[in-house]
Order: structure tokens, then sequence, then C-alpha cells
């Protein structure tokens, strides 16, 4: 650059006839860039109050408060972001940690007013609050406020691939089926110690799923253990809630992850394989827990079934300082969990884990003893301060369709199998029902005819009432059954067992279904009886449902035993039955069917046993 | 003659950012300087120890505002190096175009300054409006305009939008097509070359003393730029100069300013053209319960005023342990301004305060 006169810079004088290029905001309108970064919009529809926005949040702008006029359901609270636009510095780390992808930002960023209230705010969207979004042609930035913005005016919002959340599980390790199918051999292998830390790391610990769990276990307390490589803390959580995670850790129905608010836009933590993990890396619960029963109080419980319900009621009440006797008709303990999940779901040594635990905080187990038969009820009344019933859903239902009596039923099927010698199967083999235990049934079944007739062609199919939409089992249990070869066929109804001249099963004839459910959602199934088939079985099971079985109560006293209008057992708030000192839970009570929900009415009644008990 | 004590800011025409220099004079000659830091403080340092590794990211940008983005990076590239995060090859493209549009809008938002400060406000106000257009780049890309809150460890925080770099690519065209302009008002103007030839003049040898890094340095003819000595992001990628001036006056550290502005914009021309395609961030671990192990580290990077620094420790929990920030103004606001404004008139506090490109809030971090 050499030295000139200043004489030179005078040229740029040219620009001043040049068009200005000052914007005369706002009679030009400028239009932010459409990733700016102003006020919030909150989708109530599909914000679930997890809360992680304002736990992001770097300066504390955001408060979640309770809305009145919303329900809290499990996997959505009543809660909402409140925004403190006097702290907000609009970085958006809670638009990327919103794990519905709610939470966006705007491009509104105008807000005058005399009144410093309302600069704290609870966002919501034009679809929600139609009144202060104003259409395009009546907005005016001369008005423009929280209360005056622009219809369909999103800014910077969520991006799946730059979320600050994982959205995709670690993978679990399986077995695959063409090998697993082979044996009953445990299908899921278990997460390894990182694995298991990584995907602890994935939970948010907003606790939705601790609302959602009919137990309300610490969930986030003790998947955060996990990721701190603290096993032995999060087994002692998982007990303050639940005394048997090795059962639970392998079949829990787990309405935690159902609620998991990463579950809406990705999976949710695996938290079911997590206390899966927890459980499976102690060795012995009993050094860790170091738990001992209270003080002795001089009551005594009968409990009449060792399942998840009994289990639960007599590992509670124990640590009371009550004596528990526990009796089961089984050999070892678990019931219906014991009964009916097929060993490459729940192997046995896992169920005796927990039962082993509970046994040796003194639980006197009385196993092979039938209360009815062995023992008597009333005895057990006159004997005990309080009985707990927690026998479950023990009697296969029939379908009652023409020469079912030649049908096998899904509770012999697998009872036998677990307690005596397997059944012996055919080649061909149908399965009827379209629930979880019809899943196992077939499965087993399948495992069955490949053991005993290896190297040959076997056919396992299922027929349901229900279509693929309304099955009621889990949509994983349907997958994987589905992997391993078996036949679906949904929306066909029994109508009749097929026999040949020498009166064995050779098929069912079957017809399609046009609806299950009537208008108001009850189960009322109806055929067009013009659409047959048949499906070719030497062997049929039926697996359309279980009941309660009562012949242990005598006739008397069961007559005085209230029912509710969907014929469970109807029980206080203590979970006590309209006879005195007889408390219930678990499947016969409540219509969730699972083995934690048998747990949550244990916490109850052992609670509601304790003050019956005390006040006697 | 009596001598006098006064005060130059923080109250002042002259001082831009809150700053103050107390000066001992005698007549219109400075005898003495006392730089006086410290209306600015915040406690960012303690500030962000109390942090999670997330919640910092929003933060540390603030501790300068004329040049966030560097401290974005410095930042990143400080939990990168403890985490050890692998960052994408593309997104080391997409931060160096970032760190040179912030290279430009900080030159120009300092010629500005410096210009405004001389009376020059015909360059000051184009100088501002072309900054301005540079920001409706950093607007579309970042949705910020001035805290761009972009680059995070891991990468960045978003992909370029559609259409991004054929819009950057002509605003560049268009500030670009306006240097010959800059050049005949300003830079080779009569009337700013005699006002800045032989102010405030550094030698290397006290610069290099002092800490001296940035303009500061290279007007004394030492190619020394942290780009070329510790290549970070994708500047060993692609072929660039580091310019320099041998004078060390004020002439040569503001034309310095202007040769790196136009380097960075073929710069960026050349970055997009080798820009690969694919991924732009590795997710980080759930920033909720983010431990990183602990450990120390020490990154730098070249900000629009020289070397820049972090020195960052983890005691292996949520948060750091202890943050340090190396700022380049620090050693040219204090030690070297000092120094340099001793001998000079009362006109030139301004004129070479702003050549050095002192900005306050970085001293008082």
């Amino acid at each position: 650059m050499s030295k000139r006169g200043f004489l030179n810079s005078l040229s740029v004088g040219k620009h001043l006839f040049g068009k200005p290029k000052t914007t005369c905001y706002p009679f030009t309108p400028k239009e932010p860039a459409l990733r700016y970064r102003g006020f919030h919009l909150n989708d109530w529809d599909t914000c679930t109050g997890c809360g992680n926005c304002a736990e992001i949040c770097p300066n504390d702008a955001i408060e979640m408060i309770e809305i009145a006029e919303l329900e809290s359901v499990p996997g959505m609270k009543n809660e909402r972001p409140r925004l403190d636009y006097g702290r907000c510095c609009f970085c958006g780390l809670c638009v990327d940690i919103c794990p519905p992808g709610s939470l966006r930002l705007s491009r509104d960023y105008f807000h005058t007013h005399f009144d410093t209230d309302t600069f704290v705010f609870t966002p919501r969207d034009d679809k929600a609050d139609q009144e202060k979004f104003v259409p395009d042609e009546s907005y005016s930035v001369l008005k423009a406020s929280l209360s005056h913005r622009k219809r369909n005016y999103e800014g910077f919002s969520s991006d799946l691939d730059y979320a600050l959340f994982e959205p995709e599980r670690v993978p679990m390790p399986e077995i695959p089926p063409t090998e697993r199918k082979l044996s009953f051999v445990e299908q899921v292998i278990g997460y390894s110690k990182e694995e298991a830390v990584h995907e602890a790391a994935r939970c948010l610990g907003c606790g939705l799923c601790e609302d959602a769990c009919p137990a309300h276990m610490k969930i986030s307390d003790y998947i955060l253990a996990v990721y701190n490589d603290e096993p032995e803390e999060s087994l002692r959580k998982i007990y303050e809630d639940n005394p048997i995670p090795a059962i639970c850790g392998r079949l829990c129905m787990k309405h935690c992850e159902d609620a998991c608010a990463l579950r809406l836009r990705g999976e949710p933590v695996a938290i079911r394989w997590l206390k899966r993990f927890v459980s499976d890396s102690i060795r012995d619960y009993k050094t860790v827990l170091e738990q001992a029963p209270g003080q002795p109080t001089g009551k005594k419980v009968g409990v009449v079934g060792a399942g998840p319900g009994g289990l639960s009621v007599a590992y509670f009440l124990r640590l009371m300082g009550h004596e528990v006797v526990v009796f089961d008709e089984l050999e070892g303990g678990g019931g219906m969990i014991r009964v009916g999940p097929p060993r490459y779901r729940l192997p046995l040594a896992s169920i005796d884990k927990d039962v082993d635990y509970i046994a040796s905080l003194g639980v006197d187990f009385r196993f092979n003893t039938r209360v009815g038969k062995d023992v008597s009820f009333e005895g057990l009344r006159q004997e005990f301060d309080a009985v707990y019933l927690g026998v479950g859903l023990t009697k296969s239902r029939s379908t009652g369709v023409d020469n079912s009596e030649k049908c096998g039923l899904a509770l012999d099927f697998l009872r036998k199998n677990k307690t005596d010698r397997p059944t012996a199967v055919t080649k061909e083999i149908v399965v009827i029902g379209g629930g979880n235990v019809a899943m196992d049934v077939a499965r087993e079944a399948l495992r069955l005819q490949q053991i005993q007739h290896p190297g040959e062609k076997t056919v396992t199919r299922m027929v349901s009432l229900e279509d693929w939409d309304e099955m009621p089992a889990t949509s994983e249990e349907i997958e994987e059954t589905r992997e391993e070869g078996i036949e679906f066929n949904p929306a066909w109804g029994p109508k009749k067992v097929l026999l040949d001249d020498g009166g064995n099963v050779k098929g069912l004839l079957c017809m399609k279904v046009k609806s299950v459910f009537d208008d108001e959602g009850r189960f009322a199934p109806t055929f067009r009886e013009d659409e047959e088939m048949v499906l070719e079985g030497t062997m049929i099971i039926e697996a359309i449902g279980q009941g309660p079985d009562f012949s242990f109560v005598p006739e008397g006293e069961f007559e005085k035993m209230e029912f509710t209008a969907m014929r469970k057992v109807s029980v206080d708030e203590d979970g006590m039955t309209s006879l005195p000192g007889v408390f219930a839970g678990g499947d016969i009570v409540n219509i969730n069917l699972d083995a934690v929900t048998a747990i949550a009415d244990a916490k109850i009644a052992s609670e509601g046993i304790h003050r019956w008990m005390q006040s006697k | 003659m009596r001598e006098l004590e006064l005060y130059f800011g923080p109250q002042h025409l002259g001082m831009v950012g809150n700053f103050s220099i107390t000066l001992k004079v005698e007549g219109d000659r400075i005898l003495e300087a006392t730089a006086n830091p410290g209306y600015l403080h915040r406690g960012f340092e303690k500030l962000m120890e109390g942090r999670s590794w997330i919640k910092n990211f929003p933060m540390v940008c603030r501790i300068n505002l004329v040049d966030p983005d560097h401290m974005e990076m410095i930042y990143a590239m400080g939990v990168e190096k403890l985490a050890g995060i692998e960052v994408p090859e593309r997104a080391q493209f997409v931060r160096s175009i970032y760190l040179e549009l912030a290279r430009v809008s900080s030159h120009l938002f300092g010629l500005w300054a410096y210009a405004n400060m001389l009376g020059f406000d015909t360059v000051s106000n184009w100088a501002m409006y072309h900054r301005d257009l540079v920001l409706d780049l950093f607007e579309e890309l970042t949705g910020g305009r001035v805290y761009h809150i972009y680059v995070w460890p891991g990468g960045v925080r978003r992909d370029f939008p559609e259409g991004f770099t054929d819009r950057m690519v002509s605003t560049l065209h268009s500030i670009g097509g306006c240097v010959p302009d800059y050049d005949t008002t300003f830079f080779n103007n009569k009337l700013f070359s005699e006002r800045a030839r032989g102010v405030g003049v550094v030698s290397r040898e006290e610069a290099l003393a002092m800490g001296g890094v940035g303009q500061v340095i290279r007007a004394t003819g030492m190619k020394y730029d942290v780009r070329k000595v510790d290549p970070y992001a994708a500047y060993d990628r692609v072929p660039w100069e580091v310019h320099t001036r041998d004078d060390g006056d004020a002439y040569s550290r503001i034309c310095v300013v202007r040769d790196e502005m136009i380097e960075s914009v073929h710069m960026i021309f050349n970055l997009i053209d080798a820009m690969p395609e694919g991924d732009v961030y590795n997710r980080v671990p759930n920033p909720l319960k983010w431990k990183i192990p602990a450990g120390e580290a020490y990154v730098r990077c070249e900000s629009s005023r020289g070397e820049l620094g972090l020195y960052l420790v983890s005691d292996g929990g949520e948060k750091p342990h202890r943050v340090h920030f190396r700022t380049p103004s620090y050693a040219h606001g204090l030690a070297i301004l000092e120094k340099t404004l001793v001998g000079a008139n009362i006109a030139d506090v301004g004129n070479i305060m702003m050549s050095m490109y002192v900005v306050a809030p970085e001293i008082d971090r």
C-alpha cells in the first residue's frame, strides 16, 4: 500500500447516490432466520411434564408448575414448564434435551410491558392457545408481545440427530431364534457391566417411570447407582419396594418403560434389564442387604400362595417382625411364575435365588402343602392372626367348542413340563389364544417338538380371535414368537375340533372374526359364518385365559366373600376382603394380572395386615 | 510543567468498553499509565466450577462478546481433550468456517471501534454494516446473532442449513468488493496513515517478553499463529498464509487485521471446497449425569486477538474443578498498553489501545 493523498478518499462519495443500506425497522420488516432462538413454544399435547428442560437450564429460568386442568396419567405428568424471561438466555439447551420434542423456540422476540410479572410465562403453542397467536394478516409488529405472536412461527426446534439424550438403547445380547428354539436355554444373555453402565447413562432421571410403576419403585435411584458402578446400592434401593428382582428383572410387564420419556422418539431405557443386571451381578443378597427381621411382635400371618404377591407380603411383614408362614402346593416358590413362564424366559434358579433370600429372613415356607387339602382354610384363620390370599389364577379356561375336551389346557401343559416329565408333543400343534400365555405355550411346544422330533418337519400354529393390532400379548413377545417360525392366524375363531375316525384330533375348524369387541369395548366376538378354514394339527392346546380357583374356601365362607363387577375379589384400601382378617392381592384382585402389580398389592396389604393385627 | 492525573475511562468517549486507564501526564505527554480493569468482573472462572459441563457451554461465550465463538471453541476443545471425545471430520470444517466468519465479524467490529476512535465515521459505519451482514449469516446458521452457542463438545450443534454455503459466499463476496473503498478511505488515506504510523511502537522483544500475541506480535514481523504452529479444527487441511508487518506500530497492527480478514475470506472459500460430507456431531454422554475422568488439559486456539488458552481440570465429577483462561487482552491491555502509552500523546491513547484490540471483558473473566 503506497501512501496516497487524502483526496482519493473523497471518491467514495459515489455511495451518496446509491440505495440506502439502513433498514428502517419496523417499517421495513426483517424476518428472523428459520433457526431463530426466540420465545418458547410448547406443545401441551406431547409434553410429558418430565422436567428435563428445568433440569438442564443453566440459569434456573424454567420451573415446572402444576396445571390444574390437566390430568396426570402414567407417562405424562400434569406439570408444564414455566419460563422466567428475566433469566432465560435463549441458549436452547431445553429444546435439545426435550425427549418428546414438544418444547421449541419461536421466531418471536418482542415483549414490552410495564408489569414485570408478564415476563414469567408458561409457553404453549398456537394449537392450544389460538388467542395469543394471530394470523399474518392481523399481526402487527407494533403490538408484538408474549400475548400477540405470529402463528406458525417456529424457530429453533428439536432435531433427534443433535438431541442431548441417546434415543437408542444398548442392544440386549440374545441367542438367535434359530439356535434358541432348539433348547430351553435362557434367551436373553444379560448386559455386561459396561453395557449396563452405558444403558444406565441414558436415563435422564425424570421419574415418570416411578409414577407408572404399580409398586412405585425408586427407579431413577437404582439406575443412577448402576451408572455409578454401585450395584450393591442399586440392590438396596430395589429391595425397598420389590423383594423379587431376579424374577421381575426377567418378566416384569414393565409399565415403567411404557412411561419412559425417551420412548416417544426412541427406545425407553431398558429398566427391566438393568434390574436383572443388578440381581445377577450380586451373588449373595444377604451380605449386601444386611437386613434383619424386626423386633418379634408375637403375631402370626399365614400366606396362601408363594407367588410374587405371597413372597412380597411375607418379606414386608417379616421385616416388621411378624412371624410368617407361606403355604404353596408346588415344590418351590414362585407360584404361577414357577409354572407359567418357560425356562428360556425365567430359569428356576432365578426364582429360587429370590425365594431363598426371603426364606433366609426367617419366613417359614411350607411347600407341597395345598390349602383346602393338606391344611384347611378355616384352620389357617384360627391359627394365624391374619391370612393373606395370593393364590393367583390357576385354572385354564376352555373354549367350550365341540370336542374341546380333546384339547390340552395351557396351564396343565406348562405345569407338567416344569414339574413332571415334559409332555409328548406331536409334529403338528395348534395353539388357540393370542395372549402372553399362548405365546409361551406355542414357543414351549416348538422347543419340545425340536427336542422330541429332531431333524423332522414340525409345524406350530397359533390362532387368535384378535387381529395383529388387538392381540393382547406384548409386541416384544409376538415378535420373538414370529422370529422362531411359529405360524400366526390372527382374526380366526375356533368353531369345532375335528376328529378322525379313531377319535383323535386332526384339526381345528375356524371361522373368520368380524369383530372381537362391541361398541362399548367389551369382549363380544362376532364371526362371519360363511368364511371357514381348517388348521391341521394333531394336538391342540387352549390358551385363552385363566380363572381363579376358590375351591379351598369353604362354601359358607365363600358366600360371604364379595366380588367386584369384573369378578375380582373386592378388597378395602388396606387390602382386606369382606372376611375379617383375610387379606388378598394379585391376580385375583387386580386387572393388570402381572407380578409387579401383585407386589404393589402386597405392599398395601402388608401395611394393612400390620395395622389390623396391632389394633386387635 | 505541572504533572496531572487524568482519568481515561470508564466514562470517556474514547474508551470502548468497561475499562479505564489512569494517566499521569505532563502537558500532552503521558508519563505513566495504569490500567484499571475490574469494571466487568463477573467471576466466570469461579462460576464455571459450580455448573455442570454442559451448563457451562452457553456461558463461556459471554466472556468475550465481540468474539464469543472462539470462547465456545476453546471450551469444547478442552472438554473434548479431557473426555477423549472424537469430533467428526465435517464438524472440523464447519468449525473452521464458523471461526473464520467469527474472525471477520470480530475484526470488522474492531475496525468500527478503531475508525470511530480516530474520527473516521464513514469507515466505522461501513464496518458496522458489514459486520451486520455476517451476523445475518450467524443468525441463519445458529439462531443467534451475537451469542451463537453453536460449537459444543462433540462437534457443532446443527449442520449448515439448505443453501447456506451459497448465501455465505455471496455475502463474503459483497463485503470483499468493498475492500478497495476501505483502502482508499482508510488504510491508504494519508489522514489515517500519518496518524497511525510510528505510534505505539512495540518491539518484538518487548512483545514477546510481555506475552504479546496476535496482531501485536505479527506486526513485528513474527509469523506466529496458533492455527499454524498447533493446528486445530481443519486449519491444516487447506492452504493459507500468516500475514505480518514489520514496523510494530499501530498502523502495522491494523494492516495485519485488514490482511487477515481478506485471508479469512479466502480460507472460507477453500474450506467450503474441501469440506467432506458426513455427521457434524458425535453425541456426548447424557449431559445430566456426565462425568469426565479426572485430569487436566491445556488447549489453545487463535482468537481474533491472538492466542487464547484454556486450562481445565476435572476431578472426575460432573463439574469442572478449575477453569482458567489465558486471554490475549490480558497481556495487551495491561502490561503492553501501560508500557507503550508512556511517552505518547493523550490523543493517541485510544489509537494505541484499539490498535491492540483490547477487549475489557476478556481481562475481567
